[in-house]
């Protein structure tokens, strides 16, 4: 018996926009003038909010966050190519996707302010995950979401799952695969590869040379696309989803991207990365090159885009007021949602912390007069 | 009233409840054509098709994930996992999200869903088939863990689990599948968690057990008893969390002595729990230290010593009359 080739495979990549922002017309997805904008509004916004936050974070207004700032092509792209009636699960890094899912920001800071109300699902269509920090663990639950509707014969649905590079060394990724595949599920897993698991660079974190090929091992289509380049991640979800509506099963999308800040702001990338390689990946900048874009076709004018850069302020600042106006959280309310039902030995608890808290007040009243 | 094992009890539950909602999904390694390790699910397949009764890959903490996903959309999913000493790969799925989505979301999305773990000793089966580790899933805030002790008991606590709107562990005595049989009434049974059972009524002390250590506890019992004629409270906690601290506090109340009765380790365990309780709700009423008949804290052992190791029933017997004789 011969020595042979038994299965041999290859990975594609698109790339619709390069980073001068010139399109290839052959591969430029159907997007009306609308949506083009609406794209930009979610990017831009996504970037101003990140800048808000970080200010708000060492302000001691909001509590650690993950920044999203450079991520914003590979985040919004596939959410844009979604229909409402999609489910949608995150990891972290996800604001633009979340905001352009109809999510509010004065959620997103309620949840990075600190409280649990953040993670209300507050859009029409009630089909977003909450935040899952447990690096890659929402994977399984978009096979079990995927399992759900494929049981109930729900046709044209499917679920977009997000995650990082960081995940894909997690048990969670590779068994979330290997059961989307083996009962074709509707999924679409977008992994944002932004090479950089906190200090951990890519190739500590793999030895494979792309993400995507770790769909062949589990028998689903992969494919990896220009992270910040948003047309690109548009299509390539589109075609996903395509596949996914029409029973063929889940495809993994690696979108190469790049995190420009920090992974979190409790650390400092300057110590684990060149501020070189930062400088390069910064002339691949997904909004730069997308408003070049949008220029170019005449979609995006100058007083257009003045118009936004109010707005967008305008959202940002009334977004930051509300936040900081809310304070009636009601102190008990962990003992009002641990079980569904009321519990003698969870409410005598809450009874004892009640009273604590109403001790403590009066203390403090007296302390200061 | 048909005579069932704890299998068949088990099974005739998965049957009525799957027969009369088809949001339950039964899932898990080797669930299907097999019927389990155990023969639990046998002939779900043949009833509900391939959609309802699932055979995944072979992975715990994938099934567990998948499960929680499909309880965020609506399904009511009952998972088994072939063994308890198999199930540690959950812990996390566990405690970052099933035990977590109501109070994540305020209770927006809630995750109700059964996970099925044959437990404990007796069998002779191979390393990390026996252990009792009730209480490592119960220090997870937001989870319910239930231990039936018979067939009967089984049946009717498995529909309270199925039926409650969070996730519950409902961990099976495997030593007790097939070895006994009771009447199982045709028509439905529940028993609501945070519920205990009073399995037998006395005065002169209160045996708490729940499991595979019931039944033996309650030979204990009747052969004590026929010695000296005491009477003993014996109270089948069967929901270890929540827990029925109302009927333990109104036993102990009464009797004054208490013996604890459990399979697992000795250090914090259920019987820890249960001491902390009673001393909080009964301390002025009790007449002597509360005891606990418990295995040890050591490795569960192979099986070639592992009778040496599982509480017997003459253990149990001795330490209900040293309690007794215990001046006041």
């Amino acid at each position: 018996m011969p020595l042979r080739d038994l299965v041999t495979f290859s990975i594609q990549e698109l790339s619709v926009l390069d980073q001068t922002g010139t399109v290839d017309p052959t591969l430029e997805p159907q997007i009306g003038r609308k949506g083009l904008l609406k794209l930009y509004r979610a990017m831009c916004l996504a970037r101003q909010a990140d800048d808000r936050r970080l200010k708000l974070q060492r302000q001691g207004r909001i509590g650690t966050f993950p920044p999203t700032t450079g991520q914003e092509a590979a985040v919004c792209g596939p959410v844009f190519a979604m229909s409402p009636e999609d489910w949608y699960a995150i990891a972290f890094r996800d604001l633009g996707g979340q905001l352009l899912r109809g999510q509010s920001l004065v959620q997103d800071l309620l949840y990075y302010g600190g409280y649990e109300e953040g993670n209300v699902d507050v859009s029409s269509y009630l089909r977003n995950l909450p935040t899952a920090i447990p690096i890659a663990s929402q994977c399984l639950h978009a096979v079990g979401i995927g399992y759900a509707i494929k049981y109930r014969k729900i046709h044209h649905k499917a679920v977009v799952c997000c995650f990082g590079d960081g995940a894909t060394s997690e048990g969670a990724f590779h068994e979330a695969l290997n059961f989307a595949g083996v009962w074709q599920l509707p999924i679409v897993f977008v992994c944002q590869n932004n090479q950089w698991a906190i200090s951990t660079p890519l190739a500590k974190q793999t030895r494979s040379e792309t993400i995507a090929q770790k769909a062949i091992a589990y028998g689903i289509h992969g494919i990896r696309a220009d992270g910040n380049d948003v047309l690109a991640m548009v299509q390539v979800t589109r075609n996903a989803l395509d596949r996914a509506y029409a029973g063929q099963g889940p495809t993994l999308v690696e979108a190469l991207t790049y995190r420009l800040r920090m992974h979190s702001t409790a650390d400092d990338p300057t110590k684990y990365r060149s501020e070189d390689e930062v400088h390069e990946w910064e002339k691949r900048d997904p909004i730069a090159r997308y408003r070049t874009y949008l220029q170019n076709k005449g979609v995006l004018t100058d007083e257009i885009e003045q118009r936004l850069v109010d707005d967008i302020q305008l959202e940002i600042d009334s977004a930051v007021k509300q936040f900081e106006s809310i304070r009636d959280f009601k102190a008990d309310a962990p003992f009002d949602h641990i079980y569904g039902q009321r519990y003698p030995e969870i409410e005598a608890q809450r009874e004892e912390f009640l009273k604590n808290l109403a001790m403590e007040k009066a203390d403090a009243k007296v302390d200061h007069g | 009233m048909p005579k069932l094992t704890m299998v068949e009890a088990i099974n005739l539950a998965l049957h009525q409840e799957m027969a009369k909602d088809d949001r339950l999904i039964v899932l898990g390694e080797d669930v299907g054509i097999d019927g389990g390790v155990f023969r639990v699910t046998d002939n779900l397949l043949a009833k509900f098709g391939a959609d309802r009764v699932v055979d995944t890959p072979l992975a715990e903490a994938g099934i567990i994930g998948m499960a929680v996903g499909m309880a965020l959309v609506g399904l009511r999913p009952i998972a088994e996992m072939q063994f308890c000493g198999f199930s540690y790969y959950i812990i996390p799925q566990l405690e970052e999200h099933a035990s977590r989505f109501r109070s994540r979301t305020h209770g927006q999305r809630t995750c109700p869903l059964v996970i099925r773990i044959p437990y404990g000793g007796g069998v002779r089966a191979l390393e990390h088939h026996s252990e009792s580790r009730e209480a490592m899933f119960a220090l997870i805030p937001g989870v319910k863990v239930a231990i039936p002790s018979g067939p009967r008991t089984a049946r009717a606590l498995l529909l309270g689990a199925i039926r409650d709107p969070d996730p519950v562990i409902f961990m099976e005595p495997k030593v007790s599948y097939r070895a006994f049989r009771e009447e199982v009434p045709e028509n439905e049974e529940l028993i609501e968690l945070g519920t205990a059972q009073l399995v037998s009524e006395g005065s002169d002390l209160t045996i708490i057990s729940w499991g595979s250590m019931l039944p033996r506890s309650r030979k204990a019992v009747e052969a004590v008893q026929k010695r000296r004629g005491c009477s003993v409270d014996l109270i089948d906690l069967l929901s270890i969390k929540p827990m029925d601290t109302e009927m333990i506090t109104r036993s102990i109340k009464k009797t004054g002595r208490c013996l604890i009765v459990q399979e697992s380790q000795l250090s914090f365990s259920v019987g820890s729990e249960l001491i902390a309780r009673i001393h909080d709700h009964a301390f002025y009423f009790l007449e002597a230290p509360i005891r606990r008949i418990s295995g040890y804290d050591v490795v569960t052992p192979y099986f070639g010593r592992e009778q040496l190791y599982i509480p017997s029933q003459s253990r149990i017997e001795r330490g209900l009359e040293e309690l007794l004789d215990q001046p006041l």
